[in-house]
């Protein structure tokens, strides 16, 4: 393994030094069909599962058939996704911001073709390369972060996770029976890079034990007011410990006012909270960002704690189809989960899908919890 | 034989959806045959001392990688992000694993030419392994050693014409939904505005000099394909001022049965007939809307373009043709005071070509201006906005108040009165109280 030089200068970082150019041009990636028509289209339809048709003002049409995928994908796969592209939609092809592979073909004929060669592409494990799906009054791809693979914070995993449920939830992707879209979403810590407070169904990576501290090294390693002050209930103040028989500057925890936010560990690596017990999943239901008909809304705490169970997270899957089912059974034709759970009352909804309330899923948190409590006469018995 | 056992992760290759684990499988034994005779610059087991590690977690139930470092490219302050194996004797492989993030062309639109050239240098300078995309859009390089970044930086620059993305107190990289490149509602050019506002700020992109991350996200409609309006800092919302475009004979051929509702969304389940008065006019929001003698009515004065009877008879509807965006700001996730949307500050604003979307950047370099100047380390615009008021935002921008503003008016009267707002103002002489008013 020889060090290759790309032409960088160690010595001389400066020289020829290319910077601040920013991202290619879209255009430069438009297939010609949408070159052409962009900002024509009159109207879509979607065809069946994973397929729809844009029709122009120029009577052009394009067809996209819509695939899914791991986000976390091999050059491999990558050129495999290029093989395709070239094979059958003139060397181009697009993601979606759900992780969905998109390939565009500009006339009718090139669907069908296009659809036997991906559906036949299968993983040596048995997997599909490119389910065609995720349209319409479905499932469609979760997106998510990156987990165990790759982050210091989780607690828990991003990609098994995400494969167990798309696995439960298969059929919802490659059909459209529900009563509107359902999207969810998974985020391996509450930092949510992935954002997913405003998801039908969340998944959401949680702590529940406060910090341990690293007292020998704390000083050396971190600011300790940083520390301080990352904490925003409070929980964290200095202390003079004894290590030794050397007094060192560290801090303490409160550990009753600890929220298991993770902040202070960000801003220093003394403060590890990961633990195989405290650690797990919080499932949250009824947000949305869409404006449609109702105003975008958070998610609700539906599901307080389901501990990780690597590999498959069956408790979190089984949970999740449950909560599909019950609003796929009772939701009516175009009314989003939280819209469903909201027009039935909450009562029922924890009635119709068989989850238990308990006291964790009361807000005690700040102003908003109390706005969060009942405060009319009317309720269902 | 594999460098270690997998037995968990093996049990993600079955069942229907992509296993990632099968896929890292391939990538492995794709750099193990080295059919290309590929020099590369970092470890070739790499890919099986990853998945050795992941198998690690999945059995202690906890990560096992620690907390960044400062690495980089010079000059800048973000696009990478440090990366280090706290099982490195176990590991060796991915004892230093940094992530690079590339800016993406928005909309996600590639040519396979441009995308081979990216999986040639990154199957070469790194562990082969992507994300298509992460979370705030750009493709994510999984995987490199410190040594390699100066030298893929340079390949990017030089040979593909293509920069870093953002991380840390900076400008992230912003992305945007599909638009007008193939989608019917888009009521402004998202790609466009996208990348111009990325190039116009890649100072602020590469070099961290704000309190926090900030997110542009750009929704050609209130669909908000890409969530601008729960996870961006400021929200390019798509909107339109004038009428609904009809076609009534198109509004029939839904009635009729002609069409399929909602683009044929639903189509895996008998719905029944379609109902216009059922499915459109009693869900309208607003109740703005009626169906009578075979005629669609719209009161577009009482509209507040929610998007359902459009997305519901898309033949038939249409978004007006006075279009612009509406920017809402201050939106965040849960962490640290729970999660924000953004809230609405400028109902309508032109989004411009010609004269370089001027009002959109008017808008940002005042809020930027406040912000930097206020915000304390690692607060969000959102929580500046709680913290010194709505009313600050509206200062600071030149917003006038409106009742646009808010859901409802205030449910106290402790109104921060100015002084000067108070006639004859606060300084009052007590001693001439007193003599009205005994002790």
């Amino acid at each position: 393994m020889a060090f290759i030089s790309s032409g960088y200068d160690p010595e001389n970082p400066m020289k020829d030094r290319i910077t601040d150019i920013g991202p290619r041009n879209f255009e430069e990636f438009y297939p010609p069909v949408i070159k052409d028509n962009k900002g024509k289209w009159l109207y879509h339809e979607i065809l069946q599962s994973g397929v729809l048709v844009h029709v122009s003002e120029t009577g052009d049409e394009v067809y996209t058939v819509r695939a899914g995928g791991a986000r976390l994908m091999s050059v491999s796969l990558v050129r495999e996704i290029c093989d395709i592209a070239d094979k059958h939609c003139g060397g181009y092809v697009r993601w979606t911001t759900r992780n969905n592979v998109e390939f565009m073909v500009d006339s009718k004929d090139k669907v069908q073709p296009l659809l036997d060669d991906l559906q036949s592409r299968k993983f040596p494990g048995g997997s599909y390369k490119f389910p065609v799906g995720g349209t319409g009054a479905g499932i469609t791809n979760i997106v998510h972060t990156q987990g165990w693979i790759h982050c210091h914070t989780p607690a828990t995993d991003a990609s098994g996770p995400v494969k167990a449920v798309m696995d439960e939830v298969f059929e919802d992707f490659r059909n459209m029976r529900l009563p509107a879209h359902l999207r969810i979403s998974l985020a391996c810590c509450l930092n949510m890079c992935g954002a997913v407070h405003c998801s039908d169904i969340a998944i959401l990576g949680y702590h529940r034990k406060p910090p341990m501290i690293d007292h020998e090294y704390l000083d050396k390693m971190c600011e300790v007011p940083l520390a301080i002050a990352s904490c925003p209930t409070a929980a964290i103040k200095p202390k003079k410990v004894e290590i030794g028989g050397k007094t060192v500057n560290s801090v303490e925890v409160n550990n009753s006012r600890c929220m298991y936010c993770g902040n202070c560990y960000t801003m220093c690596p003394c403060l590890p909270l990961q633990d195989k017990e405290g650690d797990g999943i919080v499932l949250m239901v009824g947000g949305k960002v869409s404006n449609r008909i109702s105003a975008p809304k958070f998610s609700k705490v539906a599901v307080a704690f389901i501990p990780n169970e690597p590999p498959r997270w069956p408790q979190t899957a089984k949970t999740i189809k449950k909560i599909v089912e019950a609003y796929s059974a009772d939701a009516n034709k175009y009314e989003r989960l939280g819209d469903w759970a909201e027009r039935i009352g909450w009562e029922r909804f924890f009635e119709k899908t068989g989850l238990e309330f308990t006291h964790h899923l009361i807000d005690d948190f700040r102003d908003p919890a109390y706005y969060t409590w009942r405060q009319t006469t009317q309720f269902k018995f | 034989m594999a460098k270690h056992e997998t037995p968990l992760l093996d049990q993600l290759e079955s069942g229907p959806w992509p296993s990632f684990v099968s896929d890292m499988k391939q990538e492995a034994e794709s750099r193990a045959k080295n059919v290309n005779n590929v020099e590369f610059q970092i470890p070739k087991d790499v890919i099986e001392d990853l998945m050795g590690v992941l198998e690690l977690s999945y059995k202690d139930g906890t990560t096992h990688w620690k907390h960044g470092g400062i690495v980089g490219v010079f000059g800048y302050g973000g696009g990478v992000i440090g990366r280090y194996c706290d099982q490195p004797e176990s590991f060796p492989g991915v004892a230093h694993f940094h992530t690079l993030r590339v800016n993406q062309p928005s909309g996600h639109f590639y040519s396979t030419e441009y995308l081979r050239q990216l999986c040639d240098l990154w199957e070469f300078r790194g562990s082969g392994l992507t994300n298509m995309h992460g979370s705030t859009g750009d493709i994510i390089f999984l995987g490199t050693t410190t040594p390699q970044l100066e030298e893929i930086f340079y390949e990017m620059t030089h040979k593909l014409d293509q920069d870093l993305g953002g991380s840390g107190s900076n400008l992230r990289t912003p992305s945007d939904c599909i638009g007008q490149a193939r989608c019917e509602y888009a009521c402004y050019d998202t790609q466009d505005l996208c990348t111009h506002l990325t190039q116009e700020y890649q100072d602020e992109l590469h070099r961290p000099a704000f309190p926090y991350k900030f997110k542009f996200k750009f929704d050609g409609c209130p669909n908000c394909c890409v969530a601008s309006i729960a996870r961006a800092d400021m929200s390019f919302i798509g909107t339109w001022k004038d009428d609904i475009r009809i076609d009534q004979d198109a509004v029939k051929g839904y009635v009729n049965g002609e069409f399929k509702p909602n683009g044929g969304s639903h189509s895996g389940r008998d719905w029944g007939p379609f109902d216009i008065q059922k499915e459109v006019i009693d869900l309208c929001p607003t109740k703005c809307m009626r169906y009578e003698n075979g005629k669609l009515e719209i009161n577009n004065r009482e509209c507040t373009r929610c998007m359902h009877c459009i997305n519901v008879m898309p033949r038939a509807l249409r978004p007006g043709k006075q279009t612009g965006c509406s920017i809402l700001v201050g939106a965040k996730a849960p962490i640290l005071d729970g999660a924000q949307m953004s809230s609405l500050l400028l109902p309508f604003v032109e989004v411009n070509k010609e004269n370089d979307y001027q009002e959109v950047k008017d808008v940002i370099e005042s809020i930027w201006d406040w912000w930097m100047e206020e915000g304390k380390n690692r607060e969000r615009l959102g929580e500046l906005m709680k913290r010194q008021g709505f009313q600050k935002l509206l200062e600071v921008t030149g917003v006038d108040p409106i009742p646009q503003h808010v859901s409802e008016p205030r449910h106290n009267p402790y109104i921060f009165w100015k002084e000067e707002e108070v006639p004859g103002g606060w300084e009052r002489d007590i001693n001439e109280f007193r003599k009205h008013h005994k002790r």
